[in-house]
């Protein structure tokens, strides 16, 4: 067990710097840095005078092994665009893209997990047919264009939540739905599968059988089974869901990490983003990496695999 | 970015699906802005830094004019130069000015200001390792000199004559003693100045909010702001601007797209004012000695292309209120900017293919276009271009992407835009792109020695004369083609009284709910 966790966390962290060098390259591939940061209608003097001051003329391998060498030595470094500390702009950020990824999680499981259950016990019904047409929707829909049209209703047309900000807890209403049923499809799916697989068990024939209450059946015995891949999925879920915010936070102004990860692209702030990135690939990969010892400790097979 | 662009695809047919239903729209409640005096404004970008001489943002502008003096004021409306930190002021020789200064003005701080506050801020700012973002702003000052408690004297490095708009545009004054104190950063997490609006509280990359400043000097050619405060709030997509503005979460928006500003009209709660900017949109055309497309140097296929194009009808269908035909590559009240005498191209679709035939392009040609921004207007251009035969290859690039391939001599057409920094002298136009710069792809010595003796006399008539000689060539060698100014659209709450003005700066000093 110990053997594979340590293959796992080494493979954990060539993913995170993996994804860290293709970042550092994508954003200097899309224009020149020293360009960017000075602005349109810079003349060429204040675009060398920015190139000198950031350290921008140095070759890329050098910009990055020093970016490297400082994020291990635990300095992250100086925003090129809001002239602060990378590490407190990050840390002030997250408790928004917190909020938000765990709310759209419960939000998700919510619809999830009773949808599910009813696919389930009326398989191959009309409720079944409208809650995978509704997974579909959730798959299929963009949540941008999701995200607008929850504007359109509930902002614009019945004013009953505020279109954008962070002030208040209706201001998360609308993107923890955006955000979450886009997220519950995939639950809805796991949950119906593993019910329909228990629900034709032995066991829960038996509790039948037993003239034990289909409520008591169905949450006590079947659910409590088929629920537990889902867990494991959680944890994947949340890591999507936290560098999901992108787009969900700048759509509705939400000034979380989302946002800063947007503006920083914007501003070709690349210790920022450098950051953000390295700390969402590492939130996905280490709740990916807890899914999998989770799994390998309940299932000694996966261990060896 | 895909998603960026399909999500505005989406939010403008969204937008515009609401807006077609304004009946279903319900009624707006009483505005917040106008219950406490108070104007609810929506930027897309959040500045780097709120000391105007660290970023380089519109915002950054707007609200630095608000909070802090400059100087000299340029009125807007008969760009004429008038006294506002500096009573008057003289100018000694070709490059010495000396400015009068007021008193009786304070700072928001309670400080007075002074002769020390003038020469502290130029002196720093001009030094190179103050890092001033835009050092074509403070580049030109050699020093400041205090003379005595309201005198000073400023030395400019060269010849400069566009100083005076520079001293009534960018070089704001701050308070010496807090300045040398607190330095850029303290400025931004606590800024200090003399305007008719004062900081009182600040998220960086969220929102700023500007309160009324009750003991702005009377003196001021900025009016006394009425309005009680500005909640300036940045709100990256442009779409939840539109949204909150019609959900009555917001009284001011700018920048807002020509279709859905004309879909806005329909809605009565808001007004929607366009006005013309400063920015001129024009085409270069790359003829360097090794110019990707060598059939550019040929004068016909440049005059061609002049020709293809219908300016007067993408004004009128595209572009929008508030903008007009140009004629050369610079804004018309710019001192030295004429067309006269300057080469016109009328649309004329059959000279233009008759060119290009004589050129030995009876077949067309096959061009590549590179653009940045009014993406619907490039294509416009294109569909134009085609129409005569020219088959053009689009690619739409981020800004710095754009200038790495025009300053790398690869760019064959461009599509470009140029605010001039608002600065109302062809100083601060032309000859970014024809005076040997980085972005200069045509470089006519003859033109570059006129422009750079427009730019160093002091001799209004002088420089008059040498730029007009240098647009006449540009235009009569069909070096570029100037297109029009670029208006901007304002959408606010109906009652807010206001105006917009070419330099793209809303003067919330002036406005009021009626």
């Amino acid at each position: 067990m110990a053997r594979f966790v340590v293959t796992r966390l080494a493979l954990a962290l060539a993913v995170a710097l993996a994804v860290s060098i293709i970042a550092f390259l994508l954003l200097r591939l899309s224009g020149d840095v020293a360009t960017a940061l000075a602005g349109e209608g810079a003349q060429q003097a204040d675009i060398e005078a920015v190139r000198k001051i950031y350290g921008l003329d140095r070759p890329v391998i050098v910009q990055y092994g020093e970016w490297l060498w400082r994020v291990m030595s635990g300095d992250f470094g100086t925003s090129l665009y809001f002239k602060t500390d990378v590490a407190s702009l990050v840390l002030s950020k997250l408790p928004t893209t917190l909020v938000l990824g765990l709310s759209s999680l419960v939000f998700s499981l919510l619809i999830a997990i009773p949808l599910g259950i009813i696919a389930a016990l009326y398989r191959n019904s009309l409720i079944d047919r409208l809650a995978l047409g509704l997974a579909v929707i959730g798959q299929a829909l963009p949540n941008f264009f999701f995200a607008l049209l929850l504007i359109m209703v509930f902002s614009i047309t019945l004013r009953w939540l505020p279109v954008s900000g962070s002030g208040t807890w209706k201001h998360f209403v609308m993107p923890t739905i955006a955000l979450g049923y886009y997220a519950a499809p995939a639950f809805m799916r796991l949950i119906r599968a593993g019910m329909i697989e228990v629900l034709s068990a032995d066991y829960v024939r038996t509790a039948r059988a037993k003239g034990l209450p289909a409520r008591l059946v169905i949450f006590k015995h079947a659910l409590r089974n088929a629920i537990v891949p889902v867990v494991a999925l959680t944890a994947v879920q949340l890591g999507f869901l936290l560098g999901g915010s992108v787009v969900i936070e700048t759509i509705f102004a939400l000034d979380g990490l989302g946002y800063l990860a947007y503006q920083s692209i914007a501003n070709k702030d690349f210790p920022v983003m450098q950051v953000v990135v390295l700390l969402l690939s590492l939130v996905y990969v280490g709740l990916t990496l807890m899914a999998d010892i989770a799994n390998a400790w309940l299932d000694p097979r996966i261990r060896v695999a | 970015m895909v998603w960026q662009g399909r999500w505005m695809m989406a939010g403008k047919w969204i937008v515009g699906f609401v807006l077609a239903l304004g009946v279903f729209v319900a009624p707006l409640p009483a505005s917040a802005g106008k219950a406490d005096n108070s104007i609810r404004f929506a930027y897309d970008q959040a500045p780097e830094n709120v000391d105007p001489y660290f970023n380089n943002v519109r915002i950054g502008v707007i609200i630095g004019q608000h909070v802090w003096d400059t100087l000299i004021y340029r009125d807007p409306q008969t760009n004429e130069y008038k006294g506002q930190l500096a009573e008057s002021w003289k100018q000694i020789d070709d490059r010495t000015y000396e400015f009068m200064l007021r008193q009786g003005v304070t700072f928001h701080n309670g400080d007075e200001f002074d002769a020390d506050d003038v020469v502290y801020t130029l002196n720093f700012v001009s030094k190179p390792e103050s890092k001033v973002v835009t050092q074509t702003n403070v580049s030109w000052i050699d020093k400041a000199e205090k003379i005595d408690k309201y005198h000073v004297r400023v030395t400019t490095k060269k010849v400069f004559p566009a100083a005076i708009e520079y001293f009534a545009g960018p070089v704001v004054i701050h308070p010496h003693a807090y300045y040398e104190k607190v330095g850029p950063k303290g400025q931004n997490e606590k800024p200090v100045g003399s305007g008719p609006f004062k900081v009182t509280a600040y998220s960086p990359g969220k929102s700023i909010t500007l309160e009324r400043n009750p003991a702005y000097f009377k003196a001021s050619p900025k009016a006394q702001a009425k309005i009680n405060r500005i909640d300036i709030r940045f709100i990256p997509d442009r779409q939840t601007q539109l949204a909150e503005i019609l959900s009555d979460g917001l009284d001011f928006i700018m920048s807002v797209p020509k279709d859905q500003a004309d879909q806005l009209q329909a809605v009565p709660t808001l007004q929607v004012v366009s006005g013309e900017t400063m920015r001129i949109v024009f085409m270069q055309m790359n003829i360097l000695d090794n110019t990707p497309a060598p059939a550019l140097r040929d004068e016909r296929v440049r005059r061609a292309i002049n020709h293809a194009i219908d300016r007067e009808a993408m004004v009128k269908n595209i572009v929008g209120a508030g903008s007009r035909p140009l004629a050369t590559i610079c804004f018309p009240t710019q001192v030295g900017c004429t067309d006269e005498g300057a080469a016109r191209y009328a649309y004329d679709p059959a000279k233009a293919k008759a060119l290009l035939a004589e050129a030995g392009f009876a077949n067309g040609l096959d061009l590549d276009i590179v653009a940045y921004r009014e993406r619907n207007q490039t294509e416009a251009i294109i569909g134009y271009l085609k129409a005569v035969g020219i088959r053009t290859n689009l690619r739409f690039l981020q800004y710095a992407a754009l200038r790495d391939v025009i300053t790398s001599g690869k760019a064959m057409l461009t599509h470009q835009t140029w605010g001039s920094f608002s600065v109302n002298d062809t100083s601060a136009s032309t000859p970014n792109y024809f005076a040997f710069r980085a972005e200069d792809i045509t470089r006519d010595e003859t033109v570059r020695d006129l422009l750079n003796k427009g730019d160093n006399s002091v001799d209004l008539a002088t420089r008059k004369d040498a730029y007009k000689g240098a647009l006449k060539i540009i235009a009569d060698k069909a070096y570029a083609v100037p297109l029009y100014s670029l208006p901007v659209y304002y959408a606010a709450a109906a009652a807010l009284d206001f105006k917009a003005y070419p330099d793209e700066l809303p003067r919330f000093w002036e406005m009021r709910y009626k």
